[in-house]
């Protein structure tokens, strides 16, 4: 079926002609007085305005969440969790119409957002809902007489600041512990991508109490570093390029606070010759899982862009995972049939065009896509790019920089040894793919490869108590797992002495 | 978009005249120079970040590529020997900067491309 985009009669979304920042609970315009419009990538035209706002806003929003802060963080944990809950089961609620602005605004298909994105997102603030009430802290006997206490305390305002690609769920991952853990928090969404988390501020804006969600749009260089810097942030969750993740940092160690950092990734996806053993189930599973470096549109952190197939077998394998690339369905982001989206913007189809071009002058083989394809009607000026594959070897720069596209980099190699030193031949550890029928083979490749999270036999998988996060330059922490919860927790220990006797020095 | 490039320094990094009027009117706006950091990886993982001058604290891993009017630009040594070497050009593109960078003039950004000198962007 096809959604009626935004706005439009039959659509199951509304929309205003200009949304404004979220903050202590209401809408509040920008101290600017200005506004950006905020295109659609699959028209090219605009959705709706946005606040281009400024540090000033930054600072109204930090305000409202240190009011809010304190009591937030005295709730009980049952509390707490109850609210998150409540904001799952509105997001389930609004299911459809989350799905379809998630899609319009970004571009990704909304066959994707309707299984993944929104389901995912809500199921993050359950499992967090959980984690905290089945969190408990360690007594530790240091003697008969002398007990450590261990609390988890609220580290107090965070600062978050999500990526373009999942803006949704990038922000679920995010909010779900820090709430779930007491904090209140100022969230900076990607400039592509102001909207849908408004969206969802409209959904459960409510439920969660004022001030302790704010949402503040603008540019990174003025609100992004107004809040990254601000003496009055505890602590920054940051998703995006190394040198952002620098400054970050940079700023976090001027304000001794800690950060947490998702940065980059150029994730090998690597297949053993036994996954051609057999031609059932499990190879067309693994056909698959090569093709899924075009899911959402290759804009994914952890996109298996490297694809390292056994010599023997890439041939006959490649063949069919070609057949299956030729058979990507792109257009309307909005038709369920659709499985590849425009590119978020159009610089984004710019650079991979760019790339697609450096590859082939270094050498690589175009064996499929490699241009913008030709689209009628209402998506002729979308920001689409073909699911593209180009053949070569790593030490060539499109299998050592993340395009952010549907663009897969493939090569073969000989042997285990040879495909290990292959797929940690990269700046980047924060995923990887192992595909083989030996378990005791991707036992050992899994770890032996230098990243974060190794899918083994599977692959862009996100479930809500698996760890995520990067080896190498790819970041600092670890989401989707309950020990997010110390990532967004200061430990008090309380040293007691139930003893009576002096120590006896003085 | 403008094609002239310009051989400025005896770096690796040049620029295009769009490039050269968008720091010019930067180094205006903020009475001095500023600082280019070529990034990796992610969302906005290939574009040059704009930052004032001395704004990101260079390490010893992180190699001076060139000045551009005044102007540094510099990359991870690590990145650099990953992107085989190239040699970079500065250009500025319609679109929104990513992370904390600058914007190359209303609605633009910095790009760097790797086209041999004196070849026309398309």
């Amino acid at each position: 079926m096809k959604y009626e985009p935004p706005g439009k009669p039959g659509s199951p979304v509304d929309v205003a002609p200009r949304y404004e920042n979220f903050i202590g609970g209401k809408w509040e315009a920008p101290t600017t007085g200005q506004y950006s419009p905020n295109l659609c990538p699959a028209t090219a035209k605009p959705i709706c305005e946005i606040p281009r706002s400024g540090a000033a806003d930054i600072e109204l929003a930090l305000d409202a969440a240190h009011a809010a802060k304190d009591r937030w963080g005295d709730a009980s944990t049952t509390e707490r969790a109850a609210v998150l809950t409540k904001v799952a089961d509105a997001i389930d609620a609004h299911r459809e119409e989350l799905a379809v602005a998630e899609s319009w605004e970004n571009g990704k298909p909304v066959r994707e957002t309707l299984a993944a994105d929104i389901p995912l997102a809500a199921d993050h603030f359950r499992y967090f809902a959980a984690a905290i009430r089945a969190q408990e802290s360690e007594i530790t006997e240091i003697d008969k007489e002398t007990i450590a206490y261990h609390f988890h305390e609220p580290l107090g305002v965070v600062g978050q600041i999500i990526p373009f690609n999942f803006p949704l769920l990038m922000a679920a991952w995010k909010l779900a512990p820090a709430l779930a853990a007491g904090n209140a928090t100022v969230i900076k969404p990607a400039s592509p991508t102001p909207w849908s988390i408004l969206k969802l501020m409209e959904v459960i804006g409510d439920i969660v109490p004022p001030g302790v969600l704010n949402v503040v749009n603008g540019p990174g260089a003025e609100i992004g570093k107004a809040l990254a810097t601000n003496k009055r942030v505890a602590k920054v969750a940051f998703t995006g390029e190394t040198t952002t993740g620098r400054l970050i940092m940079q700023y976090a160690s001027q304000n001794i606070i800690p950060v947490t950092l998702e940065l980059g990734g150029k994730s090998p996806n690597i297949f053993f010759n036994d996954v051609a053993a057999e031609d059932d189930d499990f190879l067309d599973k693994a056909v698959e899982g090569l093709v899924l470096y075009a899911f959402n549109k290759g804009e994914v952190c952890t996109c298996p862009s490297r694809a390292l197939i056994q010599e023997d077998i890439y041939e006959e394998f490649m063949g069919r995972c070609l057949e299956r690339i030729r058979a990507i369905k792109q257009g309307d982001p909005l038709d369920t049939a659709t499985m590849i989206g425009p590119q978020v913007s159009r610089q984004q189809v710019e650079k991979i065009a760019s790339y697609v071009d450096i590859g082939q002058k270094e050498g690589a083989e175009l064996l499929v896509g490699g241009h913008r394809p030709a689209l009628d009607g209402d998506f002729a000026d979308g920001f689409f790019f073909e699911p593209t594959v180009l053949k070569g070897h790593n030490k060539m720069r499109v299998f050592q920089e993340e395009i952010f596209g549907p663009v897969l980099a493939v090569t073969t190699f000989k042997d285990e040894a040879e495909a290990l030193e292959i797929a940690n031949d990269t700046l980047y550890g924060l995923g990887a793919g192992v595909w083989s029928r030996d378990t005791g083979r991707t036992y050992r490749m899994g770890r032996a490869i230098k990243a974060g999270r190794v899918w083994t036999n599977c692959y862009h998988q996100y479930p809500a108590g698996a760890a995520f996060g990067g080896y190498k330059v790819s970041g600092i922490g670890r989401e989707t797992h309950k020990m997010m919860l110390d990532h967004y927790s200061q430990t008090k220990n309380l040293l007691v002495s139930y003893g009576a006797k002096p120590l006896g020095l003085f | 978009m403008p094609g002239h490039v310009h051989d400025d320094t005896a770096g690796r990094v040049t620029a295009t005249e769009a490039a050269r009027e968008a720091i010019a009117a930067l180094r205006a706006a903020h009475g001095g120079p500023v600082m280019f950091v070529q990034s990796g990886g992610c969302c906005d993982g290939s574009d040059p970040m704009c930052y004032p001058d001395g704004e990101l604290a260079l390490g010893e891993a992180d190699l001076l590529l060139g000045v551009v009017d005044g102007c540094t630009f510099h990359i991870d040594a690590d990145l650099y020997a990953a992107l085989g070497r190239p040699r970079l050009v500065l250009d500025v593109r319609p679109g929104t900067p990513g992370g904390f960078s600058l914007a190359a003039g209303d609605g633009l950004h910095f790009v760097s491309r790797v086209d041999p000198p004196g070849k026309e962007p398309n």
